[in-house]
């Protein structure tokens, strides 16, 4: 039984090859592009899904077209132009810059922008903070206690090394 | 000073209710409809013959309406469902001509024949040439076609009767009498 299941998912993976070679180009820049686009032309009808993955009759239909406008010399932004105009953006994964998606092309940087100022800003004031808050007075005190401190240890570590 | 971190302190908390309200206001919304690229747009341009006639080529300049062009197939179950609704629009005095979708034409003729014909005429789009430069990405879809021949709507889905009263049919009086829309 599993390995009829086997022969099955075989049969699933030699057909999906076959499509992909059934276009013949004239040559390899010409292939070569036809992936890239398939792989950023989203399909309309099984939506997060592009052309070259979904096997709808849809995807086929407009990988046939971009295979036609690809023979008929069309560059990549003219096929995407093409595809736009009859499906809107959505046919696109690399949406275009305009009003509408400045925040999506922009929106990452601007808010890395922020947070890296906030950091700088909140580093600078708590550093100053800190620093303004000890007293002329508090400082003397702090530094007759590290002196205190340090004689001490001095003179234990001559005691120790009177016992060796 | 203490403002500001009080501030720093909601906003993660601002940012989440903005975004709240941003996708609660979208969970009604069938991500699934797309809006027509075509919107506003004359009908793009074709050369089709009709179903019943292969030598009857027509073009956009035939497709002055009001009318609606329905896309359809034999294949399509959905289409099966809107077509009685489709029958009381024709019978209501609605002009409406059909874009046979990738399908046969023997098929398609035994269909009308069988479950009535709503349609003036039928234009044959056996390989979806005028679907793709329609941007149909999936029958049924109506396209509302004003008297210049302007795609002025698209319904993408089934067509039934509370959709056509309640949504479409404003739609379809602002194209078939332009003059009453002013008031």
């Amino acid at each position: 039984m599993g390995r009829y299941i086997v022969l099955l998912f075989w049969f699933v993976a030699v057909s999906s090859w076959a499509t992909i070679d059934a276009y013949q180009f004239e040559n390899a820049a010409q292939e070569q592009q036809f992936r890239q686009l398939i792989a950023e032309l989203r399909c309309p009808k099984c939506q997060n899904q592009n052309i070259s993955d979904s096997d709808a009759d849809l995807s086929k239909d407009l990988k046939d077209r971009v295979h036609q406008l690809i023979l008929a010399g069309k560059n990549n932004r003219e096929i995407t132009a093409y595809m736009v105009e009859r499906y809107g953006n959505f046919i696109t994964y690399r949406p275009p810059v305009e009003p509408a998606t400045y925040f999506l092309w922009f929106g990452p940087v601007l808010i890395a922008l922020l947070v890296a100022i906030g950091l700088i800003v909140s580093k600078l004031t708590s550093g100053r903070k800190s620093a303004a808050k000890v007293t002329d007075g508090q400082q003397e005190k702090v530094d007759r206690l590290l002196q205190s401190l340090a004689d001490q240890e001095q003179s234990s570590a001559q005691q120790s090394d009177k016992t060796l | 000073m203490n403002l500001l971190k009080t501030f720093l302190f909601a906003l993660p908390l601002l940012v989440f209710a903005a975004l709240g309200l941003l996708f609660f206001d979208s969970l009604d919304e069938d991500p699934s409809l797309l809006p027509s690229a075509r919107l506003n747009q004359p009908m793009p341009e074709f050369q089709l013959g009709t179903l019943k006639n292969p030598q009857q080529i027509l073009s956009q300049t035939d497709l002055k309406g009001p009318l609606l062009l329905n896309v359809w197939a034999t294949w399509c179950p959905s289409c099966k469902i809107e077509h009685p609704t489709l029958l009381q629009l024709a019978a209501s005095g609605i002009t409406l001509v059909g874009l046979n979708y990738k399908d046969q034409r023997p098929a398609a003729l035994d269909y009308l024949q069988r479950y009535q014909n709503p349609f003036t005429y039928n234009l044959y789009d056996p390989k979806g040439m005028l679907g793709l430069d329609l941007g149909v990405y999936g029958a049924p879809e109506t396209y509302f076609i004003d008297a210049n021949g302007v795609i002025r709507h698209r319904h993408v889905g089934v067509l039934d009767g509370p959709t056509w009263e309640q949504e479409l049919l404003p739609i379809w009086r602002s194209i078939a009498n332009p003059a009453n829309v002013q008031h």
